[in-house]
């Protein structure tokens, strides 16, 4: 495997790590968040922190998913008070209390970021193949959830919230292990970023990021764990295909979401089957 | 007989106006009792509250000896709590046998890890096929929801909520919107239901089926109780035939 091809598999299991935490949250459970990129730079920050401090790369990711996963539950709460578009408009709104927040602080290197993080000691490939286990263990996890009551239970309070209250589901703590969940492995894949990357910076973790992993969820299919799987496949590789597409890759990415949402709601998932499973 | 629930002095406003303004009432266990009224009487009001989708402003909600006052609507249903909408609220991204599996399979979605464990839904699935045999509705398993015309919606309803294994089944409204024909058929199963041993209260417009099938009547008005006793024996006060009819 060249360098190259590791560079691009690190990111296609990261990308693919990202877009199924998030399809947690807003596909199976059915909550609207477009901040979901502050979770990825809250365990990408706090392993590149920890890194630099000399911690072990499992403690850092543990740490990373785990701070991700605490503050995505405080968050969380915010979902147990609004809905919808509103819950839409907070959850972007705390992608930018974190970017503001990041970008002044000079512990966090401010708006240069962190640099000079140590490497994983692994070599390129074998980190590859090391996040492709992790994406793959991710999407292993989604495909039980699923399966599980507990992804039953999900569909039930995307669809109706009241009436999943009325047999018997604790409704708010489900919401609050979907944001705990997806946010937590958002942090693992900022954590795996760091020392693919070796230097974060504030930038990537923007609304635009947030626009990107969302796009990755609604072209597969929400709630769709091989939708999605596609999906992050598809747009990560398209701007390699050509230098157009990586120019244009904000504006190809928007378009693809105004025409999903007109010609298949369900996303890619919907034209293989009727129902996402 | 037992008292399977009681409300004490229930009061609650909306906006500054009363809808309940001091309602105690009992439910004695195994009885079929029936909440009638004019409109705005407080009838769905009262109901929502026993049933913990409403807060009131004072008062106490007692299922049997616990005060309940403070629990949450789901925490209700798990002490044997089923409830009804008045507008029927199906999951319309399910099936009709996966809406009732999700009442039949209750023990394994009460906590988050336990669900997340649980995968089989065979025995879930059996209790649902049953319960929807039961109430006539075996056919439509496989339907969505929305193919159902709105009785069979409201008998969905009826049988997600059985699929709780209800003590106390709440029942806001279920005839409304239905044919003559339809409602009857409705009235007659509740009436089983309650011969089963379920405790049912009933908020109902359709005072002609209220008479036939209930063994007790609570008159509301105004946010108050007016009358309670025998149906004959209500419906022959005068105070309670102005107030529901507007003429002595």
């Amino acid at each position: 495997m060249s360098a190259y091809i590791a560079s691009l598999v690190s990111v296609i299991g990261i990308n693919l790590i990202l877009a199924l935490s998030l399809n947690i949250i807003t596909g199976f459970c059915g909550q609207v968040s477009l901040g979901h990129a502050a979770f990825y730079g809250i365990g990408a920050y706090t392993a590149a922190y920890l890194a630099k401090l000399g911690a072990p790369l499992p403690l850092t990711l543990l740490a990373g998913a785990a701070m991700a996963g605490a503050i995505g539950i405080v968050v969380g709460l915010t979902s147990l008070r609004v809905r919808h578009d509103f819950l839409a408009v907070t959850t972007m709104g705390i992608g930018f209390v974190f970017l503001g927040f990041v970008r002044k602080q000079k512990w966090l290197g401010g708006e240069l970021g962190i640099s000079g993080i140590p490497g994983s000691g692994l070599d390129p490939v074998s980190y590859a193949v090391l996040i492709v286990a992790f994406a793959a263990a991710v999407m292993g996890f989604c495909l039980w959830i699923k399966h599980s009551w507990m992804g039953f239970t999900f569909d039930a309070v995307a669809d109706d919230e009241d009436a999943a209250r009325t047999v018997g589901v604790n409704v708010s703590t489900y919401k609050l292990v979907a944001f705990g969940i997806g946010t937590a492995l958002a942090g693992l894949a900022g954590g795996l970023y760091v020392y693919f990357a070796r230097i974060i910076l504030p930038d990537t973790f923007d609304f635009v990021q947030s626009i990107a992993i969302l796009t990755m969820v609604v072209i597969g299919g929400t709630g769709s764990v091989w939708g999605v799987f596609a999906a992050t496949i598809a747009l990560t590789l398209l701007p390699e295909v050509s230098r157009a597409a990586a120019d244009y890759r904000l504006l190809i990415f928007g378009a693809m979401l105004i025409l999903v949402m007109r010609f298949s709601p369900g996303g890619l998932a919907s034209l293989v089957r009727r129902k996402p499973a | 007989m037992n008292t399977l629930a009681r409300v004490e002095d229930l009061h609650i406003s909306f906006g500054g106006v009363a809808a309940a303004s001091g309602i105690s009432l009992t439910v004695e266990q195994g009885e079929f009792l029936a909440l009638i009224g004019p409109n705005g009487a407080g009838k769905t009001t009262a109901l929502r509250m026993v049933a913990g989708l409403l807060r009131p402003d004072r008062g106490r909600v007692f299922f049997g000896e616990r005060d309940v006052t403070n629990l949450p609507a789901h925490a209700r249903v798990r002490l044997g709590l089923g409830f009804t909408h008045q507008i029927v609220r199906p999951f319309y991204g399910f099936t009709t046998v996966e809406n009732v599996m999700l009442a039949a399979g209750h023990h394994q979605t009460e906590s988050p890890w336990r669900a997340l464990a649980s995968r089989s839904r065979a025995a879930a699935r059996e209790k649902a096929q049953a319960i929807l045999e039961r109430i006539g509705l075996g056919a439509q398993a496989g339907q969505s929801p929305r193919a159902l015309p709105l009785g069979q919606r409201k008998r969905l309803e009826v049988a997600r909520a059985l699929a709780l294994d209800p003590k106390l089944l709440l029942l806001d409204e279920p005839l409304a919107g239905l044919s003559s024909h339809e409602a009857t058929t409705m009235a007659d199963l509740v009436r089983a239901l309650s011969g089963q041993g379920i405790t049912v209260v009933l908020v109902e417009h359709n005072l002609g089926e209220v008479l036939r099938v209930a063994d007790r009547l609570v008159v509301l008005d105004a946010g108050k109780v007016l009358a309670e006793g025998l149906p004959k024996d209500v419906m022959a006060r005068p105070d309670v035939r102005q107030a529901y009819t507007g003429v002595i």
